[in-house]
């Protein structure tokens, strides 16, 4: 693997040194004459637009992409990672934006995969094993929030993200790679992170962090390298770039102002939700009118996910009724709640929103068959226009509407479900974690479709854990804490500090 | 870009471009490959057995083998991309066989007991699809349960005899030709060509393939998962009823014990050899019916070069563990 004229370590190399990478993905060039270093105890902020290429890098680096040129070394030597597993070795991890868990395997089990030690030589040591999850989850003061015994499938986004964190650290890594870890944390979860990633680079880590929040890179980084269309166009001090600069480097424009857009006044009342009760929600009530955008907020658990479950008929009532228009709606499914016209983006948008195995064209156009037939028919032609508007309408970077949908980059696989929403034109869609993973050029262009959506007459509920989100885009935004509604603040009352005191004060 | 749709099974919609490409697209990757493998079969028994091999007779001959097999597959197939698994199909062939011989005895009307035969097949996949969606029972072990049901309601209502058939419109059926033709190939062709349509060129297809691609999503995007799934069970037992009528007219009898010889097996095996992946959300028509032609060959060469009846048994087992080792280290390399 590593070349013998290479074996003495030159003094002062880098932890790790990428020289002129280069990959290419049929015909997108992915990367192209990359090179970077990060020092041990530096954190290393990658930043760039959706597609530019970051997770990619990071895939090269652990080895379960090889690089077409280029070279990866560590301590100055070369290596070649021909699988994670190598890499793991060599003490290099990468975190994965979408993080995969055996959802029948425990929490615990999860966690030490690979390190599941026997008892009495056959059995598993379930002592040991709730010793070492214990202290871990301690580490991250979890130990109350999360069961080691739970099955990991039950655990919500944030909680996945946390374990596959946990799960790297537990095997002492010199090169950490987090590719975009927040995106489905809550800011109190983000900060607990924060710590641990701190406290690794007080302890001589390396650690490359990928994210599209601006300010978690500031809190964070000792330097930024930012890559745009598979280029490093800049790595530098942290100091030296301030926030602008970053984003004209990413995308090649100035950005300016992300919420705008004239608000109108509301019109009638659109979705009339009363006393919804089931397992998770506790008399939730509220209503959205045509043209208003109204926000879900509240910690991670508080039920948001849970209320448009509920009335985009997924999950069953116990009490309650949704009506849409003035009508009552009967919800056996989600096919009701689509004929009455609403749409629904979940967040989870590998297990719950997206056909992985199928192409763009297929996954925007699922929920239109009445657009793409005729008579059971298909038309072909048909699925393909309806596809191409929404891929140049939201700029999903593609070489191809039949793009296989998991080949494409995290936020243009966001779209994608977007897309699918936008073709299918509900008057009401409920948006869950909409920009999560999204870069901020793409995030503008999603609000701003989200303005024109609402001039339409759509009603838009958005469900964000992003606060700076749900303030700038929301006209109102309610509150909720522990399965109920706890407030219904106006644009004018909301702001970060009464929101985050509100969806506290409910908590046990 | 759409060589690539091709390699994970799911064919990408027509009207894309011009003729040639999508013949290409038609064909697949996947698909070409197991052209491949049919070729090498064939050069194989061929050159060992060239005297017969390429006679028409013995071409017929495989033609005749495949297509209650090829009824059965193409089924399994439209089964397995679902998400599902059917097991109980060579059961019901059996059920069927017996139903229809019954069905001649009571009314002497070859239409309305083949209708018989058919409908008793579509019951009975319709009770495996209640037990599989209303039950939330897994789809192996609901079909493995059935199979052995099923199998003994044909014994049971045959009071396990042999019931034989005395009905010209059967012996035409079985040995008779229309155009040319043997009607047991015209038979498996429309069938196929019903399926390939089904599955490429209408929403219930696209949907099929959705649903299983991932339930969750499909349900989520508004698509009825367990009205599909229901449907999909039904056309696999009307797919093994009719699959018994080709039976009952080859063999001139309805037998509760027919359909017992690894029908099931065989029928997996051909789709998965198409490229079916047991995940569900992958496979075609046109791959499940290479596969069926390959296991034709294979059954036919074994049998002219005179390979003993058990080791061919080995081999058609072996075929099922090969395809699906394949289709992994395919699933891996694509992943
Ligand atoms: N396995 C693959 N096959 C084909 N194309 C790929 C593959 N993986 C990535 N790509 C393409 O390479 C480019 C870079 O993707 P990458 O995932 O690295 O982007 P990213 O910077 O991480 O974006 P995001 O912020 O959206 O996560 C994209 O255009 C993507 O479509
Ligand atoms: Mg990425």
């Amino acid at each position: 693997m590593s070349d013998p004229a290479d074996l003495a370590a030159p003094a002062g190399a880098p932890l790790l040194a990428l020289r002129n990478i280069a990959k290419r993905f049929g015909v997108v060039q992915a990367l192209s004459g990359v090179t970077l270093e990060l020092r041990a105890g530096e954190v290393l902020a990658l930043v760039g637009e959706n597609g530019a290429g970051k997770s990619t890098l990071m895939r090269i680096l652990e080895g379960a992409h090889q690089p077409d040129e280029g070279e990866v070394l560590i301590d100055g030597r070369r290596h070649a990672f021909r699988s994670p597993s190598h890499a793991h070795a060599a003490g290099v991890r990468v975190i994965h934006q979408e993080p995969d868990i055996a959802p029948d395997l425990s929490v615990a089990e999860n966690m030490f995969i690979g390190d599941l030690r026997p008892a009495a030589g056959i059995f598993l040591d379930r002592r040991d094993l709730l010793r070492r999850t214990h202290a871990l989850l301690k580490r991250f003061r979890l130990e109350h929030v999360i069961s080691p015994w739970a099955p990991a499938g039950t655990l919500g986004a944030a909680h996945r993200q946390i374990l596959e964190i946990m799960r790297a650290l537990r095997s002492g890594v010199r090169i950490l790679s987090l590719d975009e870890p927040t995106s489905s944390l809550t800011e109190e979860e983000s900060q607990r992170l924060f710590a641990i990633v701190r406290q690794m680079r007080a302890e001589g880590v390396g650690i490359i962090y990928i994210s599209h929040r601006m300010h978690e890179v500031r809190a964070l980084a000792d330097s930024i390298a930012v890559l745009r269309d598979g280029h490093l166009v800049a790595q530098r001090p942290a100091g030296e770039l301030d926030d602008a600069a970053v984003l004209q480097l990413m995308v090649g424009r100035p950005i300016t102002n992300l919420f705008q857009g004239a608000r109108r006044a509301p019109g009638e009342v659109l979705l009339d939700v009363r006393g919804l009760c089931n397992t998770r929600l506790r008399d939730v009530s509220f209503t959205l009118r045509a043209g208003e955008v109204v926000g879900l907020g509240g910690l991670v658990g508080a039920g948001r996910t849970e209320v448009a479950r509920a009335v985009f008929g997924a999950d069953r009532l116990s009490a309650g009724e949704v009506r849409m228009a003035g009508r009552r709606l009967v919800l056996r499914s989600p096919a009701d709640a689509i004929a009455a016209g609403i749409g629904l983006a979940p967040e989870d948008r590998k297990g719950q929103a997206l056909l992985l195995l199928a192409s763009v064209q297929d996954n925007i156009v699922l929920s239109v068959p009445q657009l793409i037939s005729r008579l059971g028919l298909l038309r072909g032609g048909a699925a393909r226009d309806i596809a191409q508007q929404q891929v140049r309408r939201l700029r999903i970077r593609t070489p191809g509407i039949a793009q296989i949908v998991s080949k494409l980059s995290g936020g243009n696989q966001q779209k994608v479900v977007l897309g699918r929403w936008l073709a299918r034109q509900p008057r009401v869609l409920i948006l869950d974690e909409p920009t999560r993973g999204i870069d901020v050029g793409a995030k503008a262009e999603i609000y701003r479709l989200i303005g024109d959506l609402v001039a339409q007459g759509m009603g838009v509920l958005v469900i964000s854990s992003e606060m700076p989100e749900l303030l700038g885009l929301c006209d109102r935004i309610l509150v909720m804490a522990a399965g109920r509604i706890v407030a219904d603040l106006d644009r004018a009352s909301a702001n970060e500090q009464r929101i985050l005191d509100l969806a506290m004060q409910e908590q046990p | 870009m759409s060589s690539e749709a091709d390699e994970i099974g799911l064919p990408a919609l027509p009207g894309r471009s011009g003729a040639v490409s999508r013949l290409m697209q038609a064909a697949g990757t996947h698909n070409l490959s197991l052209l491949l493998a049919l070729a090498v079969l064939v050069a194989i028994f061929g050159g060992m057995r060239p005297d017969v091999f390429f006679l028409a007779r013995n071409i017929e001959n495989i033609g005749q083998g495949i297509a209650i097999l090829g009824v059965l597959a193409t089924a399994q197939t439209i089964v397995i991309i679902s998400g599902g698994l059917d097991i109980s199909v060579g059961a019901v062939v059996g059920l069927s066989t017996v139903c229809i011989a019954l069905g001649v005895e009571w009314t002497n009307s070859p239409t309305l007991a083949i209708l018989f035969g058919i409908a008793v097949g579509a019951a009975a996949g319709l009770a495996n699809s209640l037990i599989i969606t209303v039950g939330g029972v897994n789809a192996v072990i609901a079909t493995l349960g059935t199979m052995a049901a099923f199998r003994g309601v044909a014994f049971i209502v045959s009071d396990g005899q042999s019931i034989s058939i005395f009905n010209p419109v059967f012996r035409m059926i079985g040995a008779g030709r229309l155009l040319g033709l043997q009607i047991t190939i015209e038979v498996l062709l429309l069938v196929v060509a019903a399926f390939y349509v089904l599955m490429r060129y209408t929403i219930v297809g696209r949907n099929i393939y959705a649903i299983g691609g991932n339930p969750v999503v499909a349900r989520l995007a508004g698509l009825n998962v367990r009205g599909y799934q229901v449907g999909v069970y039904i056309l696999s037992g009307a797919a093994a009823g009719l699959a018994g009528m080709l039976l009952a007219a080859r063999t001139g009898s309805g037998q509760p014990i027919s359909g017992s010889d690894g029908l099931e097996l065989q029928a997996i095996t051909a789709a998965v050899l198409g490229g079916c992946a047991l995940t569900g959300g992958k496979g075609t028509i046109v791959g499940g019916l290479l596969g069926v032609l390959i296991l034709g060959v294979l059954n036919n060469g074994m049998i002219l070069t005179s390979v003993p009846t058990f080791y061919q048994m080995v081999a058609r087992g072996a075929l099922l563990i090969a395809a699906v080792l394949v289709a992994e280290q395919q699933a891996r390399r694509y992943g």
